[in-house]
């Protein structure tokens, strides 16, 4: 690794491949940063080792990652595996964990493409042994072919629930219910979106249709559960819900929930990028402009860490950002730059008519966001819970981060990314003080933990 | 809005202030730009240090240890404070006479809270210290609190005696009309007759509009915390020769400081992590604690800080203006004083005197200074 770079990209999902792909045949120097052992993202997770047969088990979207790793192979970006990176400053300086060794590196441009995570929604249980997130669950599933046990529940909302259902089925296991917090209110919200969605053919759309796969399985499915809580002593024995106004229990020791996705802002907060509240997606995003330039120079974000388009989007808005790089570089002119974006722009439009429709019908219920049961842990690393949040508030830690300040809540090795929202949902409604003006956790850096030694090895020549 | 004090600064000096006025039955309102503990007051590293301080506020200092070891007499609460001790290592013979010159400083000023000890006792009071080590200079009585538990504990008593605080409220204009002086703000207007100044690293525009100007620089110190770890360290470790605070606290984590400087961007409030400068601290540790080099670093950060050329604090009445106060410039020392320092403005106020040494703290000091810069 060398210590500067004309582009260094963050993630190697979509957007960071084909990013780096447009950008190295134009003859730019580019290093491509990514955490895990191979590209792919989290959607083409080890899509160069997963036997042909698995692949297809997990439909035909997958096989399209193909394609982009292959040409990102054949392209002349640096690609480095296995490297984290641990801060991000407003210059464009770059702290990196490559094999082992802490760094510093620096970048002309940096292309933010780190995706999205698992929206965390705390519940009663939910940091039990056996409790899941299904973005987990099919990482297993992609990775090393690891399915649950028989009886498997899975709750929650977004398209991935039913995708994976679906693929479990595929793979032979035997799934006991899926239960969807969406209402019928969401239905109804959300149909006025379904004509210009439908014009979409993509895989989300299809999820619509795994539903009837799974019931001709013999899976229970219901919709518009609510105050679902996992039970048990050691691990999960049994989870409850709410469903057309009774209770009802499921005995399981396997739980895997999901309640969609939200962008991964821990970098571009980092680096002091501006953010707001987006009210649709129920998640803060960078403020970006129609090139993925983020508030600071030099600082573009694309993909779903720039706000949730998914697979398809963000490898357009990798393109697009590239072209941007390209133009900020000296490479392409204003007029070149436009030209060759105009396709990708194009199809990315068309890609994101389905979003009103999904965000309307998988919006998660604002009850639940807010955390309502005081006994549900909200920081996990800190083991502190909504009750104790509730009482800091109401003993005037009025704002998030004297919430952090006075509970500990966030201060944790995760950084507070599993925190942060239902945090910020809580102390907003609590307070009054809608999440558009509320303030957010200050991210302290090292993003990742850092070791002293590793600390200790930068910069060998300063002295006191 | 009126009351008969005004307090500029929810931190600690302003909190502390409040409560030792309102224990007197003197009503007060604070005025707070943000919210009470945004930096210095909430982010410190929360020692409470008598050892090693300026000789000037050793006669504080000394008093204000005394006023720990009670707190909850105070504030209803024990701001998780613990008292095993400070201590500064000598690492050569050199770090060795340093300290010796310093004990004997102390000694002949009359106190004894200052003590050398041989490698022996060091070992047997940190058996983890790397082996190099050949002495040190310690306060047994020394500790360390939590800040923001502190400042807390400080403000709901302050409140509960029937302090008024107005947080969000940034002060436009300071004036003296009629015997009242007048605040404006955003979020309104404040009178009173007395007016305290403990606004912290924005002190000085407080003190130039009185007439007096303070010559602060602000700065953010830089601190880092490991994940937790079993307890392996009671005493709070600093070296001679190295710039370095480090503590293992209540729940296992290691808290390390050491006075390195952030950049600050002071308009914005912001500041950025001098990564070469934290490695320096990393460094430090790896020296002391070898054993240590594994262990994860999960955050760092950095308040702002106001420092005073001199590094010493400004606490006294105004030279300028009638019926004013001011109590900051505590240049990263200021948490373990803080009980003291409310009660010394409050005899001020009250008493129109303190029974505390504080002619080197006056502000008429930085004079000459301004007159040079003029």
């Amino acid at each position: 690794m060398k210590d500067q770079y004309q582009l260094v990209i963050i993630g190697a999902g979509p957007a960071g491949l084909a990013a780096a792909t447009v950008a190295a045949d134009h003859g730019v120097e580019v290093a491509l940063l990514d955490e895990q052992p191979a590209p792919g993202g989290q959607v083409f997770r080890a899509i160069e080792a997963a036997p042909v047969e698995r692949a297809e088990k997990l439909g035909p979207e997958y096989r399209r990652g193909e394609k982009l790793v292959t040409t990102f192979r054949n392209s002349s970006a640096r690609y480095f595996p296995d490297t984290q990176v641990w801060s991000l400053s407003a210059q464009r300086e770059i702290g990196v964990i490559h094999q082992q060794q802490a760094r510093m590196i620096s970048a002309e441009q940096v292309l933010i493409a780190n995706g999205a995570f698992e929206r965390p929604v705390p519940f009663p249980g939910w940091t039990l042994p056996g409790v899941m997130n299904a973005g987990a669950g099919q990482i297993l599933f992609k990775g090393s072919g690891i399915v649950p046990s028989d009886g498997v529940v899975l709750a929650g909302s977004g398209p991935l629930l039913l995708l994976l259902a679906w693929q479990y089925l595929r793979a032979g296991v035997k799934v006991k219910a899926v239960l969807d917090t969406i209402s019928r209110v969401n239905y109804i919200k959300a149909l006025p979106k379904l004509p210009s969605a439908l014009l979409v053919h993509h895989h989300i759309t299809q999820g619509l249709r795994y539903q009837q796969t799974l019931k001709l399985a013999g899976v229970e499915l219901h919709n518009g559960i609510r105050d679902l809580q996992a039970h048990g002593k050691e691990s999960l024995e049994s989870i409850s819900y709410r469903h057309k106004g009774s209770r009802h229990r499921l005995r399981t020791d396997s739980l895997m929930i999901h309640f969609g996705i939200t962008p991964n802002i821990h970098l571009s907060q980092a680096a002091g990028c501006e953010h707001f509240w987006h009210k649709r997606q129920q998640c803060w995003r960078p403020e970006l402009d129609k090139w993925g330039g983020s508030s600071i120079e030099g600082i573009l974000i694309a993909g779903d860490g720039g706000g949730i388009g998914g697979a398809r989007t963000a490898e357009h808005a990798g393109r697009i950002s590239a072209f941007k790089v390209l133009h900020n570089l000296g490479i392409l002119n204003q007029r070149e730059c436009k030209l060759e974006a105009a396709q990708d722009r194009k199809w990315m439009k068309a890609d994101l008519r389905i979003r009103p429709f999904l965000e309307k019908l998988f919006r998660i219920p604002d009850s639940m966001l807010r955390v309502p049961h005081d006994n549900a842990i909200v920081c996990r690393c800190e083991e502190v819970t909504a009750g104790e949040i509730r009482s800091a508030i109401a003993a005037g830690h009025t704002d998030s981060n004297q919430v952090k300040f006075y509970t500990r809540c966030g201060m944790g090795p995760c950084q507070g990314r599993q925190c942060s929202q239902a945090v910020a949902h809580i102390v907003a409604d609590k307070t009054s003080v809608p999440l558009q003006q509320s303030t957010q956790f200050r991210v302290r850096p090292p993003l990742k933990p850092l070791t002293l030694e590793q600390l200790a090895s930068l910069y060998p020549d300063e002295t006191e | 809005m009126k009351s008969d004090v005004i307090i500029i600064g929810g931190g600690l000096m302003g909190s502390s202030t409040a409560l030792q006025l309102a224990m007197r039955g003197i009503d007060c309102t604070v005025v707070e730009k943000q919210s009470p503990g945004r930096h210095a007051s909430g982010v410190n590293a929360g020692g409470l240090r008598q050892l090693n301080r300026n000789p000037a506020e050793i006669p504080l200092t000394v008093e204000a240890a005394k006023m720990w070891r009670n707190i909850e007499s105070l504030v209803d609460s024990d701001c998780d404070a613990r008292f095993p001790g400070q201590l500064r290592v000598a690492e050569n013979s050199n770090d060795l006479d340093l300290l010796e010159q310093r004990a004997s400083m102390v000694h002949s000023l009359g106190y004894a809270h200052e003590e050398m000890i041989g490698r022996e006792e060091l070992y047997r009071l940190v058996p983890a210290l790397a082996p190099h080590c050949l002495g040190a200079l310690t306060c047994r009585e020394d500790g360390y609190a939590r800040p923001f538990h502190a400042l807390t504990a400080f403000r709901n008593k302050a409140r509960s005696l029937g302090v008024e605080y107005r947080i969000n409220t940034i002060v436009d204009a300071v004036e003296r009309e009629s015997g009242l002086w007048r605040v404006t703000t955003r979020k309104g207007e404040f009178q009173a007759p007395v007016l305290v100044n403990c606004a912290g690293a924005w002190a000085g525009h407080i003190a130039a509009s009185l007439g007096e100007p303070a010559p602060l620089k602000p700065g953010a110190p830089m601190i880092m915390v490991t994940e937790r770890l079993p307890h392996f360290i009671d005493p709070v470790i600093g070296a001679a020769s190295r710039k370095l605070s480090f503590k293992q606290m209540q729940n296992g984590t290691l808290l390390i400081g050491g006075a390195h400087m952030a950049s600050l961007d002071f308009r914005k409030e912001t500041s950025d992590i001098k990564w070469p400068k934290l490695a320096m601290s990393a460094r430090s540790v790896m020296a002391l604690f070898p054993q240590l080099k594994d262990v994860r670093i999960v955050r760092t950060w950095a308040g702002i800080e106001a420092f005073t050329p001199d590094n010493l604090p400004v606490i006294c009445k105004s030279s300028t203006a009638e019926d004013a106060y001011h109590a900051f410039g505590f240049s990263a020392h200021g948490f373990q004083l803080s009980p003291l320092i409310g009660r010394i403005i409050a005899e001020l106020i009250v008493d129109g005197k303190s029974g505390f040494p504080i002619e080197p703290f006056n502000i008429t000091r930085f004079r000459p200074l301004q007159e040079g810069y003029q």
